[in-house]
């Protein structure tokens, strides 16, 4: 089979849905490198999406479109959020900031990225609440711990600024700050790598479970197949930019059909 | 050669100091800031004979709005005898012709460092604040190209989650002077290093303000009843000092701003700030024209 071709499956026929993400034709160049080429990508309500790939395969520059961080050369995205769905790379930078920190929630690997690192734990949740126009202290103090809970961080440590924090915890503050607004959508890029495995273990755990009680739609990106098949309903794997082969997690990494696919599944140290 | 044929022949000093093309620049600034309060306009700050950061940026404007009828009060600190405002009000008086005062009633133009009078002022008044640092966003974003980014949309959310960490941190709000403040329910300005007890005053006032830095070459404006509201959340309300029960020792006046001063025995004495208050109330008894005027703060509380 040759490597170039590519194969996509038809999603399952129960979803009846639009989808919540609809991405279509993007491409991104950088400079001479082709980071992203005619990438689209279909995100369904309440399905968790993992994107696998190897390094500078494009997934991270995909994701931080997705988040409307950068723009590409080429492509629409719509989100279907409101009745109307522009297409969210032509609105202008305000409107992108507003839809992004309302409806956009995104956890980073690195917490540094994502966490004001000398505020309060709590601080950083309210934060994404003070954006969104609460001005009540005390519903700060309220809705924050109750973000803080729903990603089962320790409330006695609330007020503890994250550099003081473990890996994990950071982690879980990250993930409180990005539920804070209920999103539509929730980002993960490279959640749980750089921790250990039994704390990567714990956090996958309550990602799992917060997906399932609030039905969050979640696109993860990971190089960790692991990751990927204990959280992803679906999985896209990307190679040198473009979309290589993607389908239901358990038919993919079962039996992969595209070369680069089964070299990935199979590789093993 | 002699020295003659090598300098300029003798000319009169523009008038007010500044060359014509300065003070027009500072005036259309100036009318730029009062045409978007408390929106912080850059202008080109020019040398004036005093170091910056001791009040070029009050001085420019002083010095562009003075005219031989302008009676000039120059306070530092609430004080008309401090060396730096006996040295601007001598150095304004000199170059204009203006008259000088330490009655704010008699002032057509006040120029402050830190401080706006106790008394009140009315429309024919124009208060001029030396601001040190105009950018409020400063302490939560170093970088002031993202700054500007957040003024223009109008992304205040850092400033109010500072004021969340020190209730958090402090149980209440720590910040004591140039208190965030929204101008005209748009630009957050800071109103200058002038106490929490003074912002109020800013708030629907019949005078124009005008806040000037001169090293950071900023200029913006709080023109005549236009809102100044503290930055507050809506369950923490805002609180000036706790000056209204400490009576002055030196005058017997009460409910004002006071300036601490500590004793040898470890406790503390109080003086109202405002000295030329002071002043007055230690005067009104022999002397009817120093009868002070209608004040912001009766008996310590906010009158109005």
């Amino acid at each position: 089979m040759s490597v170039d071709m590519k194969l996509e499956r038809s999603a399952p026929q129960f979803i009846t849905h639009e989808p919540l993400l609809h991405m279509t034709n993007i491409s991104k160049r950088y400079g001479d490198v082709v980071a992203l080429d005619h990438v689209g990508a279909k995100v369904y309500p309440g399905e968790v999406l993992g994107i696998v790939g190897e390094s500078g395969s494009g997934k991270s520059t995909l994701l931080r479109m997705m988040n409307l961080q950068e723009l590409p050369d080429q492509g629409t995205y719509h989100l279907d959020i409101e009745t109307e769905k522009p297409n969210l790379f032509d609105m202008d930078r305000y409107a992108r900031l507003q839809l992004r920190s309302r409806h956009i929630g995104i956890v980073y690997q690195n917490p540094h990225q994502g966490l004001l690192m000398k505020h309060t734990s709590s601080g950083n949740v309210a934060e994404r609440l003070l954006i969104a126009g609460e001005r009540s202290f005390a519903n700060l103090r309220a809705k924050a711990s109750d973000a803080l809970d729903a990603s089962e961080f320790p409330l006695e440590r609330m007020d503890a600024p994250p550099i003081e924090l473990s890996g994990g915890m950071q982690q879980r503050v990250q993930l409180a700050k990005a539920i804070a607004l209920e999103p539509a959508l929730l980002l993960l890029d490279e959640p749980t790598t750089g921790l250990d495995v039994s704390v990567q273990a714990l956090v996958l755990d309550t990602l799992k479970r917060l997906q399932q009680d609030r039905k969050i739609t979640m696109v993860i990106v990971s190089h960790d197949l692991g990751v990927i098949r204990t959280m992803a309903d679906r999985v896209m794997v990307m190679r040198r930019g473009q979309v290589v082969e993607q389908g239901l997690v358990d038919q993919v990494f079962q039996d992969p059909q595209h070369a680069y696919t089964q070299q990935l599944v199979h590789a093993k140290l | 050669m002699n020295l003659k044929s090598l300098s300029k022949d003798w000319e009169a000093v523009s008038y007010g100091f500044l060359d014509a093309s300065a003070k027009r620049e500072l005036r259309r600034k100036m009318l730029k800031a009062v045409a978007v309060p408390g929106c912080q306009m850059p202008y080109a700050s020019r040398e004036v004979p005093m170091a910056r950061g001791w009040g070029t940026g009050g001085l420019q404007v002083s010095l562009t709005l003075m005219n031989p009828q302008t009676i000039v009060k120059v306070i530092d600190q609430g004080a008309d005898d401090s060396v730096n405002a006996a040295s601007i009000r001598k150095f304004l008086t000199r170059v204009t012709g203006a008259k000088a005062t330490w009655d704010t009633l008699d002032a057509t133009l006040i120029q402050s460092r830190h401080r706006v009078p106790e008394e009140k002022l009315t429309k024919d008044q124009i208060l001029v604040l030396q601001v040190p640092n105009p950018e409020p966003l400063r302490s939560v974003e170093p970088n002031m190209s993202i700054a500007r980014q957040m003024h223009a949309d109008a992304d205040y959310s850092r400033m109010w989650l500072q004021l969340y960490e020190q209730i958090v941190r402090s149980g209440r709000v720590m910040q004591g002077a140039s208190y965030p403040s929204m101008v005209n329910g748009r630009h957050v300005m800071t109103p200058s290093p002038i106490p929490r007890w003074d912002v109020p005053k800013l708030h629907m006032a019949e005078h124009l303000t005008i806040l000037s830095a001169g090293r950071e070459k900023r200029i913006f404006a709080v023109p005549p009843h236009t809102r100044v509201e503290p930055l507050v959340f809506s369950d923490v309300p805002y609180k000036v000092e706790e000056h209204g029960n400490i009576t002055c020792t030196r005058s017997a006046l009460k409910g004002f701003f006071m300036n601490e001063i500590p004793n040898d025995d470890g406790t503390s004495s109080y003086e109202v700030s405002d000295s030329n208050l002071g002043i007055k109330a230690l005067n009104a008894p022999e002397d009817a024209s120093q009868k002070i005027g209608e004040t912001w703060y009766q008996d310590g509380e906010w009158a109005q």
